[in-house]
């Protein structure tokens, strides 16, 4: 293992950010440059992702970044444009113009990133458009990314539409400083019990909600268990003379 | 009414009136109690722990005599954290955890979690045919043995104990295939991303057959005994109505979506594992009560059974074909064997990796202690579980564990439908609605 500090981002053997630049067509120009770039959420080092132990593997100076894949430039494919325009044509004409941050086209789904503060308007338009019928919400899921600063916790809709039969995602983000994301139960009364079990694992206030309380923990349960700071908890079990940690402090590869 | 051996739940005097608590007791001194309260309304809490409650569910109802007005759930007494547990162990071993979350199904569990982290590998078209074949050979046996479970369940609590007895009785056979198979009567963990654990042992397509043939039989039974049986019908003929609109204000599906008549059935819509090369219908109902629900699943085993006569003729043309990737880098090392103390690794693995090949050893050990990478991003491949959409949110960082792994089960979201279905009705209603709904409690509270 090198003495010397890793410099940054210096090594990237492996990377995990290609998907998203692989599918970008050479000759199209993006049309927010920013928005396509891989979202950085972590940075990974070492080639086992060994904390506090020696990492005997000779690859301990290895400084990757973690990222998710970025933004997607048009054309998107499919449906998929069909959804882009209705949906941006009905949210222009309703006064809302940047309301989608960005679109990540991967892996044959398509994700749209929402301004919190336009998410609602957003679902409305999205149930009620006729080239839209987003009918049914399949419920929404909480992911936390503590090394992404700013956008910390991440709501997640799948939002389902039986007459057109498409799938689409939904994605919006809040700091962790400011917890708040406007519930969607108006629209999708079946949201009431996915955003309580999102509060309660991962402390998003929906606000709006009609009884945000917890609905798996118990009411006066501290901390909010999903969360990435939240220890998976466990004791070490002994078993002849030998000593098994629990699963959260065993040696890790990520 | 007075229990001073409970230290848990004593009767007191609160703001909002006298508590009494019912166990088993004589119900005279309730009875007389409450009769001497003089109030129409109650408030009944109803469960966790209450044989009509289908699971550790904890029903609370407001009661004016014995119309419900309000109705609520509380649940939450079966979280065991398997999604939180899943972020800490590698992408096989997920498949170990989310197989216990919905005990009646966990075929469909490990499917949906599996297309999901195929998908993120972008492996989707890689799988065997077998091992696609043998997950719709399972997922509908497992559909049979729910749904054969939905309707024991729901007899038993209305009274129909004869309906319990059959229904277990058919769902054993079901089971003693799964072990054939498998190994184990539940909690397989047999899907594994990249194909299944393990090749077809030989004579269970015999077996298979053997039951289809005899589930012909029996499923005429349940027509017999149930669909024009005035006291069935009396107890279950508009009970629980939920219209379409309400099912998808709700996101309701499966069965009591169904019964509005709308034919929307995944594997029909959004086909996976090739559901689309399989003869079968989808089935609706025209009322959308708990009788409607309780004939859409028994017509829905009659599909199944299809489905899994024609696996049995496919499977009887790939024997010896491939049940796992043949990427290397994603199957599982080794193949299982039966030797002398018990199942474990082929004696025949154990002599390539211990004595003839190195390189095969380190890769068994990486693949086993660190497991494989799947790239970052995320994926939602739903599959139609016996209740209805089941879905797993798998999000990857590019590591060897899942980064979040998030199950949106039907049994949770259905159940949201108690209080529609059951306000306005009768006490004895509320438990055949929810029946009808058939959540299961380890996929609510996972």
């Amino acid at each position: 293992m090198s003495p010397k500090e890793p410099q940054e981002f210096d090594e990237v053997t492996e990377g995990t950010e290609d998907d998203a630049t692989a599918i970008m067509p050479e000759n199209t120009l993006p049309a927010d440059p920013e928005q396509l770039e891989p979202e950085v959420i972590d940075v990974r080092k070492g080639m086992f992702g060994v904390h506090g132990s020696g990492d005997t593997s000779g690859y301990g100076g290895i400084v990757r970044p973690v990222a998710m894949p970025g933004g997607s430039p048009r054309p998107y494919g499919g449906w998929f444009d069909d959804v882009a325009d209705a949906l941006g044509g009905a949210l222009s004409s309703a006064g809302i113009t940047s309301g989608v941050e960005k679109v990540v086209v991967h892996r044959g789904e398509i994700t749209f990133f929402i301004r919190r503060a336009d998410l609602l308007e957003t679902v409305r338009t999205l149930r009620n458009d006729p080239a839209l019928r987003f009918e049914f919400c399949s419920g929404v899921s909480g992911v936390h990314y503590p090394s992404d600063e700013g956008r910390e916790l991440h709501a997640v809709y799948h939002l389902l539409s039986m007459t057109h039969n498409r799938r689409i995602r939904l994605e919006v983000t809040c700091p962790d400083s400011d917890p708040h994301i406007p519930s969607v139960v108006a629209v999708y009364p079946t949201s009431d019990w996915h955003e309580r079990e999102t509060y309660d694992f991962f402390g998003i206030i929906f606000d709006g909600h009609p009884s945000l309380t917890r609905i798996q923990m118990p009411d006066d349960w501290p901390g909010h268990p999903q969360r990435k700071d939240y220890p998976l908890g466990g004791i070490p079990v002994e078993y002849k003379g030998a000593t098994i940690p629990p699963p959260d402090q065993r040696r890790s590869y990520n | 009414m007075n229990s001073p051996q409970d230290p848990y739940a004593q009767s007191a005097d609160t703001t909002t009136g006298k508590v009494f608590t019912v166990t088993g007791q004589d119900w005279d001194s309730i009875v007389q109690g409450v009769a001497e309260e003089a109030e129409e309304r109650i408030v009944v809490n109803m469960g966790p722990q209450h044989p009509s409650t289908h699971g550790v569910l904890r029903l609370i109802l407001e009661l004016e005599g014995e119309t419900v007005t309000e109705a609520r759930c509380g649940i939450g007494y079966l979280h065991t954290g398997i999604e939180k547990n899943m972020e800490f162990r590698t992408w096989v071993q997920g498949v170990t955890f989310c197989t216990r979350m919905d005990y009646l199904s966990p075929f469909y569990n490990e499917a949906t979690y599996t297309l999901g982290v195929e998908r993120l590998l972008d492996i989707e078209d890689d799988i065997p045919e077998k091992a696609t074949v043998m997950r719709v050979l399972l997922m509908e046996l497992n559909r049979i043995s729910s749904h054969l479970v939905a309707i024991a369940t729901g007899g038993m609590e209305i009274g129909a104990l004869t309906v319990m007895t059959i229904g277990f009785r058919e769902r054993e056979l079901v089971l003693d295939l799964f072990e054939l198979i498998t190994g184990l009567r539940m909690n397989h963990a047999f899907i594994r991303p990249g194909g299944v654990a393990q090749d077809m042992p030989p004579g269970a397509l015999d077996e298979i057959r053997d039951f289809i043939a005899l589930m012909k039989k029996r499923l005429p039974e349940y027509a017999d005994l149930c669909n024009a049986n005035p006291i069935f019908k009396a107890r279950l003929v508009d009970v629980g109505q939920l219209d379409l609109a309400g099912c998808l204000a709700l996101g309701i599906s499966g069965p009591p979506l169904r019964s509005t008549g709308y034919p929307w059935d995944l594997r029909k819509t959004q086909p996976y594992c090739g559901y689309e090369d399989y003869d079968f219908e989808v089935v609706t109902w025209d009322t959308p009560d708990a009788y409607g629900r309780f004939r859409i699943r028994l017509a829905e085993m009659w599909e199944s059974l299809k489905i899994v006569e024609q696996c049995a003729d496919r499977l009887a043309d790939l024997e010896g074909a491939p049940v796992m990737i043949a990427d290397k880098k994603i199957a599982w090392p080794s193949q299982l064997a039966l030797g002398s103390d018990g199942m474990g690794n082929s004696l025949d693995h154990i002599r390539h990796i211990m004595g003839e090949s190195m390189e095969a050893l380190i890769h068994h050990f990486k693949l086993v202690t660190e497991g494989f990478r799947v790239p970052a991003g995320q994926a939602y491949v739903p599959v139609e579980s016996p209740r209805g959409e089941l879905g797993a949110h798998v999000v990857s960082d590019g590591g060897t564990r899942p980064f979040r792994a998030h199950f949106r089960d039907p049994s949770f979201t259905n159940l949201q439908a108690t209080s529609v279905m059951s306000e306005g009705g009768m006490v004895a209603d509320v438990i055949v609605a929810i029946a009808s709904i058939d959540p299961v409690m380890g996929g609510v509270d996972r």
